[in-house]
């Protein structure tokens, strides 16, 4: 630290060094006031009252000085995650953070609350203070540091000053090889409608609306693709239409029968109607990891008649089934006896994609489908996806990756605060549907 | 004491009656695990399975033999085990009550059940002991001394009998469900990650009331080895911790019936052997074994981390490159 | 009048049986509350009666008893926090181990020192915690229900009664008013934000468990001399278990944690009074019922009332610092 070597053994050397950091997963106690949060290791002394209201006198003045403004007494569960972000900023800063560091800080915010958060940061760093920004979204690097280093692998592959670097540059350093931004893909040919939800409207267990009156068809030999900022409702939407969730009101039609929505439609006979989910979540739903590959291979099918003789599993015919999509998908290691949790995270969505993909369905609603997955998979993912639909299938695609979105789909609905703000057809730009992720209306737009 | 269990046929025969039991309550905890389920009312649900076997015994001791009241017994201790178990099980499924407090909860209950029943109603008149009248032929189950014989050992009086079989037999059925069925799979997802099980359609109130139930009724059965195999009447306190014995054998057996059984001789051997040490050494008494019980499930359970890190360190100092498998392999277990 | 003189009776009662019941949902507290599920106060309920009793007997004094409790239960609470702290084992199987050494060892120490069937010699006068008599109770006791109620109910307590209620207090005033119960209640709902504040998981969760074993030290002490006149083997007979079942009820609160120990204590209060008599309409009811009554009640209301009653968010999980 300012040249002379340190010793960061754990949080307390490098907070005392004066590095704050911004986790991408916020460490605030959900139960918590902001106040409580913000003093939490920084209490001063043995009693809570003096150190409390130093602590509120001292948010006053960052917020004065940064535009940090957050109620003190508000209880953490209840904001948005904008403004809880902005409390691990002042927790960072309240205990004298002269280099912060920001994990993905945009990857839960609006277009609107990142430009807000990068208008803070660049306040900051004008005060003297070193920010280090650590991001995937490239426009980010190039819009606000000054300098970056690309790594790779565990290792730091390249510094450039990002005056004298481009995006092209920076991607390839990223991966190691040129990547493929564009999929390649042909025009759609859509058919009869498969799925169709109408005036749909869930509420989760606090009884927040997550999803409201959303009503939309997806036809076979199409992708539609849902796009927003995580925690607008997309999840919810996804799990209530493959029966995970329950919905308040509405319905959903998939070839034109109901699902039980508003009941709880049980997800084993929706992938007997022929409904295939790739869940958001493969760690704890797509998958369970201390099981071997092959008993993942037909987790929701394990009541088929294939691999079932009579109240027994027919252990056999599960093992070939799963070395056949293990060569199809070019899952590796090429065992179906290693447990799925040491698989790695693309090869766990490969398991899963081939699992749901091989029972032929008519629609797939897949959810975050190249999460944590290496390029390479990505490719294939996507290649997969474009196959379904050629092969006339309806797919919903909901992801966080606009880029994900905008090359795969061909109409893109943006959800905003559990409402479909807007639909587009696949060549929508990029500024466009940001507007619309960060709920701007057409009308404001224009004027 | 290692003489105590195992020298000579009588106190072979008394360590493996002792194991009976424990294999049934073993595999009752183990089963209720593999749904990610703490079944700590093994020792209730024993007791009140005693209540199937006397109920059955003293109806048809009389008019049937003991090769035709047995498999009714076995059907009425599971279905008392089961049903006593049904019940926290409803709980947790339906109403999200602990299934860990209403389990110790019912263990009490199954407490005071038991003796108002003993004490009031089963007690025949004219008697002053708070137990029911002595099974017939008909309610005897034949002991395994032949067995015993067969290996050249001469036994004179035990009460090692044939619910043992029974006992290897539902450690058999029980890797059979767990492994190899539908419904096993099912439990094993449910218990890993509920939220798999969900995505999957498995039912999580129908597997947690189904796994609860299975797991009482082979708790249930526990109460065929001293009931009807060697007591011959159905007494107060019969279960003597066998119930909790379980917790530790299923610990130690991790779960798998291939662990279990051997555990479970482990637990009847020093119950044996303590018995025996008791003659000779009154202050080491049974309550000796109810601190090896609590060891062991610290150490085989609370503590089972303490022990893997040196297990793999070992490992990797033979054989770096076959790390990845050892992981691999000790997560199967 | 006598229906008064009654109801003071059975409160008298309701008091001495819940203080044993408050003194352990109060040591479940801390514990619960940092994230570590804590099923074993029984035994280290039982364990602290044990030292207690065979302390005060050898030494004769309470005093020591008390010691000698609460350092025994604080052990086989490090006990405890070794194997779910720094070991991250199973706390409910841990809590199943520390209840059955416990249960076991009292027995076999119990036999090997003072061979009376694992009792402990009966003690008197200074080896117990007896009633202290508040200033003035004997001078108003003839006043009408309030005199009266205070020189009952009031007075006359074990010192540890009053410890007890005090207990109360300064849980609720540590857990919302001081730096340590801020950390406490964070540490049992988000340990990684502890942590990243520089704060020490461990130490901190190490605390709260000592705290945990003083206070059940303490209860066990209550039972040993104070309610009894020496140890018995098994004597804490659930009582822990209660506790625990109280301090959900309180949805890990401490002013709660107390009347839900009164209702337990007065339940049992109720139990003890009205075995034998015949009630109007339904006639005998057999003593069993009553005995098994506060755990069915516990039941229907665990069913009922408080299902949603949510426990630390952290709770049962060990906390796994990445590498």
């Amino acid at each position: 630290m300012s040249g002379k070597p340190i010793q960061i053994g754990t949080p307390n050397d490098a907070i005392a060094a004066g590095i704050g950091m911004v986790h991408q997963h916020f460490m605030l106690v959900q139960n918590f006031t902001v106040v409580e949060n913000v003093i939490l290791g920084a209490e001063g002394e043995a009693l809570l009252g003096s150190s409390i209201a130093k602590a509120r006198a001292e948010l006053v003045r960052l917020e004065k000085e940064y535009g940090l403004e957050v109620n003190p007494n508000a209880i953490i569960e209840e904001l948005p995650v904008g403004l809880q972000q902005r409390v691990e900023i002042l927790k960072a800063l309240y205990r004298g953070a002269e280099i912060l560091i920001l994990d993905e800080p945009t990857g839960v915010l609006t277009p609107a609350e990142a430009d807000h958060l990068f208008r803070i940061l660049a306040q900051l760093k004008d005060e003297g203070k070193t920010i280090v920004l650590i991001t995937h979204k490239l426009r980010e690097i190039m819009a606000i540091t000054d300098n970056v280093s690309v790594m790779r692998q565990g290792q730091m592959v390249a510094t450039r000053k990002t005056a004298e670097t481009t995006v092209e540059e920076l991607a390839e350093l990223m991966v190691g090889r040129r990547v493929l931004l564009q999929v390649e893909k042909g025009a759609a040919k859509p058919g009869e409608f498969k799925l169709s939800v109408k005036n749909l409207t869930v509420k989760d267990s606090r009884g927040v609306t997550m999803v409201n009156d959303v009503s939309f068809d997806v036809r076979a030999g199409e992708i539609v693709g849902i796009a927003g900022v995580a925690g607008n409702g997309q999840s919810e939407l996804l799990e209530t239409i493959a029966g995970i969730r329950r919905a308040e009101s509405g319905t959903v039609m998939l070839d034109g029968k109901p699902i039980d929505v508003t009941g709880l439609a049980d997800p084993g006979e929706l992938r007997d109607r022929g409904l295939a989910h790739v869940p958001e979540d493969r760690h704890y739903v797509g998958l369970v990891l201390p099981f071997e590959e092959y008993e993942n291979s037909i987790l929701g099918y394990h009541d088929h008649k294939q691999y079932l003789r009579g109240p027994f599993l027919d252990i056999e015919a599960i093992r070939a089934d799963a070395r056949e999509k293990i060569e199809k998908y070019d899952i590796r290691p090429a065992n179906e006896r290693l447990k799925t949790a040491n698989f790695s995270g693309g090869n766990q969505q490969k398991i899963v994609l081939a699992r749901e993909m091989e029972k032929d369905p008519g629609v797939l609603v897949v959810g975050q489908p190249t999460r944590g997955v290496d390029v390479g998979a990505i490719e294939f993912i996507h290649k997969r996806l474009i196959d379904m639909r050629d092969a006339g299938k309806a797919v919903l695609l909901v992801s966080v990756e606009l880029d994900e979105i905008r090359s795969l789909s061909d109409r893109i609905l943006v959800m905003f605060d559990g409402r479909i703000v807007g639909e587009r057809d696949g060549e929508a730009s990029e500024g466009e549907l940001g507007l619309l992720m960060a709920g701007v209306e057409q009308q404001e737009a224009a004027e | 004491m290692v003489e105590g269990a195992f020298g000579g046929g009588r106190n072979i025969a008394y360590t493996l009656y002792y194991s009976t039991s424990f294999i049934f309550t073993g595999l009752a905890v183990a089963v209720a695990f593999h749904g990610g389920l703490f079944n700590i009312g093994g020792e209730g649900q024993a007791y009140v399975g005693g209540l199937g076997v006397a109920l059955v015994c003293l109806t048809f001791d009389s008019i049937l033999p003991w090769w035709l009241t047995f498999p009714l017994a076995i059907l009425g201790a599971a279905a008392i085990g089961a049903a006593w178990a049904f019940i926290p099980a409803y709980l947790q499924a339906k109403r999200g009550s602990h299934i860990v407090i209403t389990t110790i909860m019912f263990n009490f209950i199954a407490a005071s059940l038991m003796v108002y029943l003993l004490v009031g109603v089963l007690k025949p008149t004219g008697s002053m002991a708070p137990q029911t009248r002595t099974f017939l032929d008909g309610g005897q189950l034949p002991k395994l001394n032949w067995l015993m014989e067969a290996f050249g050992f001469t036994v004179r009086s035990s009460p090692f009998n044939i619910s043992f079989l029974l006992a290897l037999l539902c450690a058999f059925l029980v890797w059979l469900l767990i492994w190899r069925t539908k419904l096993g799979y099912e439990i094993r997802t449910q218990g890993f990650s509920p939220k798999a099980a969900r995505y999957a359609g498995i039912g999580e109130a129908r597997i947690i009331i189904i796994t609860m139930m299975i797991s009482g009724a082979l708790a249930g059965m526990m109460a065929l080895n001293p009931v009807m195999g060697d007591q011959n009447r159905l007494q107060l306190d019969f279960v003597t911790g066998a119930g909790f014995v379980g917790i530790a054998v299923a610990l130690m057996g991790r779960s798998h019936p291939a662990g279990i059984v051997p555990a479970a001789i482990l637990f009847g051997m020093l119950y044996q052997g303590g018995a025996e040490l008791a003659f000779e050494m009154p202050a080491i008494s049974r309550d000796m074994i109810v601190i090896i019980q609590g060891l062991v499930i610290l150490f085989a359970g609370a503590l089972e981390h303490m022990f893997r890190p040196s297990v793999q360190a070992l490992f990797a100092s033979l054989s770096p490159k076959s790390m990845g498998v050892t992981a691999a392999r000790q997560g199967d277990a | 009048m006598e229906f008064f003189n009654t109801l003071v009776v059975i409160l008298d009662s309701t008091i001495r049986l819940s203080i044993p019941l408050l003194l352990a949902c109060l040591a479940g507290l801390y514990s619960e509350r940092s994230g570590i599920f804590d099923i074993g106060l029984e035994g280290k309920m039982l364990a602290g009666a044990f030292a207690a009793g065979a302390a005060a007997a050898v030494y004769g004094s309470a005093w020591y008893g008390l010691g000698a409790a609460i350092l025994v239960s604080g052990f086989l609470a490090l006990v405890h926090g070794f194997a779910s702290i720094t070991h991250r084992g199973n706390q409910i199987v841990s809590g199943v181990a520390i209840n059955f050494i416990a249960a076991g060892s009292t027995i076999i120490l119990g036999q090997a020192w003072f061979s009376q069937g694992g009792r402990t010699p009966s003690l008197g006068g200074d080896s117990r915690f007896g009633a202290i008599t508040l200033p003035f109770a004997e001078a108003v006791r003839d006043v009408p229900v309030v005199g009266y109620v205070y020189y009952e109910l009031i007075s006359g307590q074990s010192i540890l009664a009053y410890f007890a209620f005090f207990m109360v207090f300064a849980t609720w005033w540590v857990l919302f008013r001081t730096r340590f119960g801020l950390r406490l209640r964070a540490v049992g709902e988000n340990p990684a934000a502890v942590d990243t504040a520089g704060i020490s998981v461990t130490w901190l969760r190490y605390r709260a468990v000592l705290i945990t074993g003083a206070l059940c030290g303490v209860a066990g002490t209550y039972l040993a001399l104070t309610q009894n006149a020496g140890f018995v083997k098994d004597m804490t007979a659930g009582r822990g278990f209660i506790a625990l079942a109280a301090l959900i009820f309180a949805k890990w609160r401490p002013v709660p944690a107390m009347f839900a120990c009164l209702l337990f204590g007065f339940l049992d209060a109720l139990a003890i009074r009205l075995q034998g008599t015949p009630l109007p309409l339904v006639g005998r009811v057999p003593v069993q019922f009553f005995q098994a009554l506060p755990y069915v009640l516990t039941v229907i209301l665990l069913a009922g009332f408080i299902g949603k009653a949510i426990p630390p968010r952290a709770g049962g999980v060990p906390y796994v610092k990445e590498r």
